[in-house]
């Protein structure tokens, strides 16, 4: 059978990809934010999985005003990469995986969350930049992704309970798939930040860390936190956070196995607005 | 029953809920037609005509035109389709988020490497109208 083997946790800039795709790494201030994922490209390589269901937001790329998905899974073959205005980051396309993605679509619908089942989709930033900054430029992706797309652009986002249980029942989910996959889910987004207005620019240093302090410890209790904290604490779009609580809800702790080992915990600012978070959690074997 | 909108009373900030979102809508769809590098070149060769093209209100046209990126987010803009502006002026976005703060570029990204805007002060609006 299938099963999750770890979840991941990270901002996901587009000034970071810019500095990865125009050469910049090696400036002193993208040393900074780069030196917290040396670890986890390690990590990467030693605990390789199959497949990544990546959980993630668009940021009016693949979806306008046309239509406004609160959660979409990518059941598509494969997706290709967004242009977003700057013309498309130069990194591969994506390879999906139709069949486990099918399977999640049909388990979790039928424990009454209503997805949205997209095959075409180019995917943005959002999830090309952490894919960079755990794998590093290869000519491939190392392993299938299954894109999650979060609205959390257009009020009513979902609510961080919805998305913990959410979690929960792509967890169940993958576990009853017949083929023995490696699977991790990562959580993107994040974490404080405000890009609009007067008050942009705002980080909240100390609410971040409790945040992933209580991420690792108390996932249940932190998804009572209601969107209001989120934004007049973490910023306008921090509430991009509330999408970590899906990878959260996927791990076995929640379904009363033992707590997760934090493999690597990592928290800077700034890379451009934003303060750059960074987690992974292994689940026990 | 109105839609409930607790963050209101945030400073210097707008949510963009349905109701923003209603009346942006034809702002928004011009910013998502840059995406494409055609429509980004007809729009450089004549900015006002290619807006001419699209059902928005002649403020909208004024604010994307100056460049305004409060006054366009005051008419129903949102960042992430505002953004789509700021690329097809080579702008990044941490340009595009200081232009909004009345700060200088420098002054702005100073602020950032320095820990960013603390929240102390930042939280509510009556904070801010004491100043």
């Amino acid at each position: 059978m299938a099963r999750v083997t770890a979840s991941a946790y990270t901002s996901h800039v587009p000034a970071i990809g810019a500095a990865l795709d125009h050469g910049r790494t090696h400036e002193p201030y993208w040393q900074k934010v780069f030196g917290g994922y040396e670890f986890s490209k390690d990590w990467l390589q030693a605990n390789r999985p199959d497949v990544v269901f990546l959980v993630y937001n668009d940021h009016a790329n693949a979806f306008s005003l046309e239509i406004i998905p609160t959660f979409a899974i990518g059941t598509a073959a494969e997706f290709a990469i967004a242009d977003e205005g700057w013309g498309p980051r130069p990194v591969p396309k994506v390879i999906g995986h139709p069949e486990l993605a099918a399977h999640i679509a049909q388990s979790v619908i039928q424990e009454d969350f209503d997805l949205t089942i997209v095959n075409r989709m180019d995917v943005d930033h959002g999830l090309t930049v952490p894919l960079s900054l755990l794998c590093g430029q290869p000519q491939a992706w190392p392993f299938r992704v299954i894109p999650f797309a979060v609205n959390v652009v257009q009020y009513p986002v979902p609510s961080g309970r919805r998305c913990f249980q959410l979690g929960q029942a792509i967890r169940r989910a993958v576990e009853s798939y017949d083929e023995p996959l490696r699977v991790q889910v990562w959580g993107t987004g994040g974490m404080s930040h405000q890009l609009q207005g007067p008050r942009a620019g705002l980080i909240n240093r100390e609410w971040d860390n409790r945040f992933l302090d209580r991420l690792i410890a108390d996932p249940a209790g932190l998804a009572q936190l209601p969107h209001i904290e989120y934004v007049r604490e973490a910023g306008s779009e921090g509430i991009e956070l509330v999408m970590w609580l899906i990878a959260r809800g996927a791990m076995g702790d929640v379904a009363g196995g033992p707590a997760p080992r934090v493999a690597h915990r990592f928290y800077h600012v700034p890379a451009s607005n934003t303060a750059v978070g960074h987690l992974i959690l292994e689940n026990a074997n | 029953m109105a839609l409930d909108k607790p963050y209101r009373d945030i400073p210097g900030t707008t949510i963009f809920d349905a109701d923003e979102s209603r009346k942006g809508y034809w702002l928004n769809q011009f910013c998502m037609s840059l995406m494409k590098a055609g429509n980004r070149a007809r729009f450089k060769a004549g900015e006002r005509a290619y807006l001419d093209e699209w059902p928005i209100t002649e403020a909208q046209k004024q604010a994307v035109l100056a460049r305004d990126l409060n006054r366009c987010i005051a008419l129903g803009g949102n960042i992430y389709f505002l953004a789509k502006i700021g690329a097809t002026d080579g702008r990044s976005f941490q340009q595009m988020a200081g232009s909004m703060t009345g700060m200088t570029e420098d002054e702005y990204r100073k602020m950032m490497v320095g820990g960013g805007r603390p929240i102390e002060g930042n939280r509510y609006r009556h904070e801010w109208e004491k100043k």
